[in-house]
């Protein structure tokens, strides 16, 4: 027997090395990975605040600035989650580094977890963050914490497995910006982080109940207030659906060795 | 060093086929590497070589045939096949977040080995002369110390099987000299080494076999020595006085210029021939010299002109 045969390595030591160097990859840059989104939140909380505080209810009873941190939170949670795995895939593969993974006897479902566990924890954290350093200036109730860590998890999760899919997809930093600015960007901003959709035309309401971004903030949102736009079961159904979905055709990429192994 | 099942072969590679669109990059390779050796495979630019590589390392499936390493298929049981494998790949390629002892720690992890390899991982960056830098993030390193780092990498998990894919391509003389000492103490300690380069004397000087590829084809496989005697076996450089050479011997004729030829000869009794016929044209010999024919000699016999 050769020393191959003999060892057994562990089987989760894999996927938790590339895990781990995954978190220390975004936390190395902090400032621009945790700090600068929380910022950015802030300066959105302060301007939308102090424009609209006083000439918007979107729920009763429930103040503006108290509506946004919830849509403020999911919408940093998201980005940065799918920001987490899209950069560190389409760095590692413009700079070819990609290959000291793939070059491991990691599986594909090792490889999607690790990056997916990342995302979640970049996501969670960025978002925590925010709501800590938001309830210094705005008081914003938590009715169901349950609703609250679900729709965190989900949403974090799709985009993270949605970062994976466009990191793989994108052959250079061009059309990960398009991705980004094309795909993402206007999901977030129309779905509600900063209005409800009940303050919409009839037709743009519609159009709004296609987003599945839509439902991860209102879901989300529903657990700080107990009010929503819909039900927070169809926002789990939704999300949990379009979640599996991409999950599917993200392992479905992975063990074809699409665009990553020829 | 490993305990092994010698009858295994390292490396086999049967009736290997890869098509890229309309291009045949591997057309049928058949190549058997045994535990042990050390190997170079040899080519022109895309003659094949990094298409075989990246097959065995998993990076390209093949369209057709069946590659196995340590005894090992790559694509059916390819984590057993690539626990085996170190490869180097021959760009400089590198994780910019990471110092050198972080890389290699997680690459070691990646492949199931965790604290307890530590000491091996210490061990190979004293090895490659990486101790000063160990704490240096990989983006601050030199082209030279960026090689030593990648080759680092690729033992990193402790394989049998290490291929080196050009390692000394832009490497100065004094680091290329300490890369070959230290991967011939791996081979020493029972590792088995494929080696690309272009450098062929460094594949004369230092590997037992050699297979040279064409066109996605091996054309030759045989030990060095073996290559050497069988394609070219002597070199006569002629310098003449004032005079062409004659006719006769024009079939021999390998390189001519400015009065001195260089004669291909496939045995040693071709000499008297040649001074036979230099003599009968009365043509006056100023030098001569017998040189022992090298590698890239045959390398040029067997795939030059490409």
């Amino acid at each position: 027997m050769n020393l191959i045969d003999t060892y057994m390595p562990s089987h989760w030591r894999g996927p938790y090395t590339l895990f781990k160097k995954e978190l220390l990859r975004f936390w190395r840059v902090a400032f621009q990975t945790v700090a600068s989104p929380v910022l950015t939140a802030l300066l959105y909380l302060l301007i939308f605040s102090h424009v609209l505080a006083d000439h918007v209810q979107v729920y009763k009873g429930v103040p503006y600035t108290a509506f946004l941190v919830p849509g403020l939170i999911m919408m940093s949670l998201l980005q940065n989650s799918f920001a987490n795995s899209s950069s560190s895939l389409i760095q590692s593969k413009v700079m070819g580094n990609v290959v000291f993974i793939l070059l491991t006897p990691l599986t594909y479902l090792q490889f999607f977890s690790a990056f997916l566990a990342a995302s979640v924890i970049r996501g969670v954290f960025v978002g925590l963050s925010i709501y800590l350093v938001s309830i210094w200036f705005v008081e914003v109730p938590i009715t169901h914490p349950v609703w609250i860590i679900t729709f965190a998890l989900l949403g974090s999760a799709l985009l993270g497995t949605f970062g994976i899919i466009a990191g793989i997809w994108a052959d250079k930093f061009d059309q990960m910006a398009a991705f980004q600015n094309f795909v993402i960007m206007p999901l977030t901003f129309l779905s509600g982080v900063f209005y409800s959709i009940h303050s919409l035309p009839p037709f743009w309401q519609i159009v709004s109940k296609f987003n599945p971004f839509f439902y991860m903030i209102d879901g989300f949102r529903y657990g700080f207030f107990g009010q929503g736009d819909v039900s927070p079961w169809i926002s789990l159904i939704v999300v949990t659906a379009f979640l599996l979905a991409l999950a599917w055709l993200c392992l479905k990429m992975l063990k074809s060795g699409y665009k990553l192994r020829g | 060093m490993f305990g092994k099942d010698l009858t295994i072969p390292a490396i086999q590679i049967q009736q290997v086929h890869k098509q890229f669109g309309p291009l045949n990059a591997l057309n049928g390779v058949n190549l058997t590497v045994e535990q042990g050796e050390f190997f170079a495979l040899l080519g022109p630019n895309g003659a094949g070589k990094s298409t075989l590589i990246n097959i065995m390392a998993g990076l390209l499936k093949p369209s057709a045939g069946k590659v196995a390493i340590m005894g090992h298929d790559v694509i059916s049981d390819y984590q057993r096949a690539r626990m085996a494998l170190g490869v180097v790949p021959q760009e400089l390629v590198f994780d910019p977040f990471f110092n050198v002892r972080e890389m290699l720690r997680f690459q070691a992890g990646y492949f199931g080995r965790g604290p307890e390899n530590d000491a091996w991982v210490d061990e190979v960056i004293e090895g490659l002369g990486l101790t000063d830098k160990a704490h240096t993030n990989m983006r601050k390193l030199s082209g030279g110390m960026k090689r030593r780092a990648l080759i680092a990498q690729a033992l990193a998990h402790r394989p049998p099987v290490i291929v080196l894919d050009e390692p000394t391509a832009g490497v100065d003389v004094e680091l290329r000299q300490m890369l070959w000492t230290f991967i011939k103490q791996l081979n020493r300690d029972g590792h088995t080494i494929i080696l690309t380069t272009h450098y062929l004397e460094e594949a004369e000087t230092l590997c037992e076999r050699v297979a040279m590829m064409k066109q996605g084809q091996i054309v030759a496989l045989d030990t060095t020595a073996n290559l050497l005697k069988s394609h070219a076996a002597k070199n006569l450089r002629l310098t003449l006085k004032h005079a062409p050479l004659p006719a006769s011997l024009l079939p021999l004729l390998k390189h001519g210029e400015n009065a001195v030829f260089t004669l291909g000869l496939s045995e040693f009794t071709q000499v008297e021939l040649v001074l036979a016929e230099l003599r009968k044209a009365n043509i006056e010999i100023e030098d001569m010299q017998l040189i022992e024919a090298d590698l890239e000699d045959v390398f040029m016999s067997l795939v030059g002109g490409v």
